[in-house]
């Protein structure tokens, strides 16, 4: 079965992964740490954040190690001058536009690559009002680092439900409901799986929320949809 | 094209099609109502099967669509570099002084929408400009002025081409564009029906060393080769005609004068690749050449030189033409099949890679319009003819499109050798002015400076300077330049034509157009933050776009490092 499987040398050390198999993968076999931001085990790659790239033989450009398959006998660096300096600043730049205080792995990332807090003064951010339209969750796209992962599983990843989408491009890309109507007037079924999947506190269930705005039990109860639960029963 | 502006009468032709009528059945929208509102947006989710959230989303992607009612005439400016050189900000402030808009917008009447725009692909003819009046074809319109934009315009321009060494081009074209009769009956593909196999026209284009002519100089025979090779009955032959790269507009002078040169360089590629079924891929801001291309399809298809059964042959080819909407990044094959599919237009990674799976997820081969237009000559007349133009590693002609500070800026067909001085002084009438700076490759090019110019016009020569040849747009500025505002305006091109979906992309064009936006006083650390956005871009980036959206910057931080000087 050997012909099945590629050597390849990851930071010095040798691995053998099967064939087909994600830089990610050979990386996770040497136990060598990959930042990801974007990817989830239960939705779709799409390389997106590119916190993950890796060196793959001095190529001109690095690959995303998320998607990227292993190639046999190349020499993959996970961490070198040139990956730091993209990751550093993949972080450094996202850090200006989001705000990533509820975004714990981020944080830790920023921390592990020294990414300046300072490094972009007077950059444009993503500013947004909270969003509240529903008992269910809110959301809140200041927080919004454009992975992907609630409008995936609300379309052909999970629910094929289609509320979201993204709206506009660049900078400015958003996710949004047709035309930004509330989530109640779209088709959204309030399966909460967007919520399950977001890696920042972009999308939050409406108790946590209410919460952290102390809101008192009662006011709570109101808010969610348990009151009305109770109101029809 | 289709009147009337009943939505439902207007879908009933889409009726039983899928998401790849999104484009289409929005542009009819567009066309008939000026925007494309939310009950038009539910009845087009209804008749194509197409969740009308990603209608939306699809709306907002391509700058062309409008999702807000427009005026009845909408109006865009291009702000680019060249156009601005000869008063595009003037032409855009006079009409919202003439409108009393206080900036981009519609009038209170609802007459007017007035919007700047990216390149429109007439730097030969700035400032230009792109009109969209209710109900009517788009026009693209030379050298503009306000009293040309709000009133009645005579919309002709021809762009003098060729000489006698010319393939591509020929002098005797005038502002008509070139007949079937005129052009003459399609001999290449006549020939190699009846006397070649696709494998020996795959052979001998392999032969004749033609590569793409689109930017990315890939082997034609080659991506041919693959593309036959590949698993798979069904097939696609992909012209992209989506030339949007700032100061590039050659593709648009052959669309329009030689629409046949182009039909019969797509007929040959289906014949070699094995297929009956091509797509021409027009960038929206090119009404003429698209509806020049329309005509001359019908017209090669009454005389059977198109169609079912070409010449009395079992070979048969459909080719159909999809109009873009606003979207540089569709100039990226992959995006550029997503935009055919009716999606957002984003890259896809690669691999796969379209030879394998391309559009619709079948082996594709995609091609510029120029490479298609190379291919009847080496049919017909042979590898070796056209390895007699040009040097060894870029054999043919190269068409070039010029703009700026020159004296007859325009498209002109070179023979790869020549220098860039010989040619800017033989051609181009010389630089107007004292030269500053050759921008080279389009505004994902790089600088040379004038004692750089020596510089022979190839592919190999232009890579061993550290520069590119692109898709071969040169753009030529002298020492009235404000270089900070070129700068700045290459900046805010390729932040406004970020698709947004990879990260380093996304953020480091806005990052980086906030920096140049501040060149007339930078901030200490802007030279290294320039240097950290453009590399982090250039090796991180999903695709092309985002790998030289720095390029002309990183050139700057090297060739002109006054410019990013903080004050201590």
């Amino acid at each position: 079965m050997t012909d099945d499987k590629i050597k390849l040398t990851l930071d010095g050390k040798p691995v053998s992964v099967a064939k087909g198999a994600t830089l990610l993968e050979a990386a996770r076999e040497a136990g060598v740490d990959i930042p990801l931001i974007c990817y989830h085990e239960a939705t779709s790659p799409n390389g997106l954040c590119r916190v993950c790239v890796v060196d793959v033989d001095g190529g001109r450009v690095l690959q995303p190690a998320c998607v990227a398959e292993c190639g046999a006998d190349t020499q993959v660096e996970t961490r070198n001058e040139r990956v730091e300096r993209s990751r550093r600043t993949i972080l450094e730049m996202l850090n200006a536009s989001v705000n990533l205080e509820q975004a714990p792995e981020i944080q830790d990332m920023i921390a592990d690559y020294s990414a300046d807090d300072e490094r972009f003064p007077d950059a444009r951010r993503r500013e947004s009002e909270v969003i509240d339209d529903n008992p269910f969750y809110v959301r809140d796209y200041e927080q919004c680092v454009l992975c992907w992962r609630c409008v995936q599983v609300c379309a052909e990843d999970a629910q094929f439900t289609f509320a979201l989408t993204l709206k506009n491009r660049g900078h400015e890309t958003s996710v949004a409901t047709a035309f930004d109507i509330s989530m109640t007037d779209s088709p959204c079924v309030f399966c909460g799986q967007c919520v399950g999947v977001c890696p920042t506190g972009a999308l939050k269930p409406k108790v946590e929320w209410g919460i952290e705005q102390g809101w008192s039990d009662e006011e709570l109860r109101r808010q969610t949809r348990r009151k009305r639960k109770k109101d029809n029963g | 094209m289709i009147a009337g502006h009943d939505i439902d009468a207007l879908l009933e032709a889409y009726r039983g099609r899928g998401r790849e009528a999104l484009l289409p059945a929005l542009w009819d929208a567009q066309r008939a109502h000026g925007h494309i509102s939310p009950e038009n947006v539910h009845r087009i989710s209804h008749v194509l099967r197409v969740p009308e959230a990603d209608i939306y989303g699809v709306i907002g992607f391509y700058t062309l669509f409008h999702e807000e009612p427009t005026g009845r005439r909408i109006i865009r400016v291009c702000a680019d570099p060249t156009c601005a050189l000869v008063g595009a900000d003037e032409v855009l402030h006079g009409l919202h002084d003439r409108l009393g808009l206080s900036g981009d917008g519609t009038t209170a009447d609802g007459e007017y929408t007035v919007e700047h725009s990216p390149c429109l692909g007439m730097c030969d003819y700035a400032p230009a400009a792109l009109v969209s009046e209710r109900g009517e074809d788009d026009i693209a319109l030379p050298k503009a002025t306000v009293d040309d934009l709000l009133g009645i315009w005579n919309g002709a321009y021809f762009t003098p081409a060729g000489d006698d060494e010319s393939v591509l081009l020929d002098p005797s074209l005038d502002a008509a564009p070139q007949t079937l009769s005129a052009y003459g009956d399609y001999r290449a593909l006549r020939r190699a029906i009846f006397d070649l196999s696709p494998e020996e026209v795959i052979a001998t284009v392999e032969a004749s060393g033609l590569i793409g002519r689109g930017g990315a100089a890939f082997p034609t025979g080659l991506k041919w080769k693959f593309t036959r090779g590949a698993a798979g009955d069904v097939k696609y032959v992909v012209c992209n005609a989506d030339e949007s790269e700032p100061g590039t507009f050659k593709d648009r002078v052959l669309m329009e004068h030689r629409p046949h040169l182009l039909l019969e360089g797509i007929a040959l590629g289906a014949y070699a690749v094995g297929t009956g079924k091509a797509i021409i891929f027009v960038r929206g801001e090119y009404p003429k050449a698209t509806a020049i291309l329309g005509s001359a399809i019908q017209e090669a298809e009454a005389a059977g030189v198109l169609g079912a059964g070409i010449m009395g042959s079992e070979f048969s080819l459909d080719i159909d033409i999809r109009r873009g909407a606003g979207a540089y990044i569709c100039g990226e094959e992959t995006a550029l099949f997503e935009a055919i599919e009716g999606k957002r237009g984003f890259p896809r990674m690669k691999p796969p890679y379209p030879t394998t799976f391309g559009l619709f997820g079948k082996p594709t081969a995609v091609n510029n319009v120029e490479t298609l237009c190379a291919i009847p000559g080496i049919v017909r007349q042979g590898a070796d003819w056209f390895k007699g133009f040009g040097t060894a590693e870029s054999s043919g002609t190269k068409l070039v499109s010029v703009s700026g500070h020159v004296g007859r800026p325009g498209v002109y067909e070179i023979q790869p050798g020549i220098t860039l001085r010989r040619f800017l002084d033989d051609y181009c009438g010389g630089v107007v002015g004292e030269l500053r700076t050759v921008l080279m490759g389009g505004a994902a090019g790089t600088f040379l400076l004038p004692h750089e110019i020596d510089v022979p016009l190839t592919f190999e020569d232009l890579r061993a300077a550290g520069s590119t040849f692109g898709s071969g747009a040169i753009m030529v500025f002298n020492d009235s330049t404000d270089l900070r505002d070129l700068l700045r305006r290459l900046g805010l091109f390729f932040q406004h034509e970020s698709c947004g979906k990879c990260f380093p992309c996304q953020l480091g064009t806005q990052r980086q157009v906030e920096i140049l936006e501040r060149l007339e006083a930078p901030r200490a650390g802007d030279r290294e933050r320039l240097h950290d956005i453009g590399l982090t871009m250039s090796e991180a980036s999903i695709c092309g776009l985002g790998h030289t959206a720095a390029l002309a910057v990183l050139s700057a931080l090297e060739k002109f490092p006054e410019l990013f000087d903080a004050e201590e």
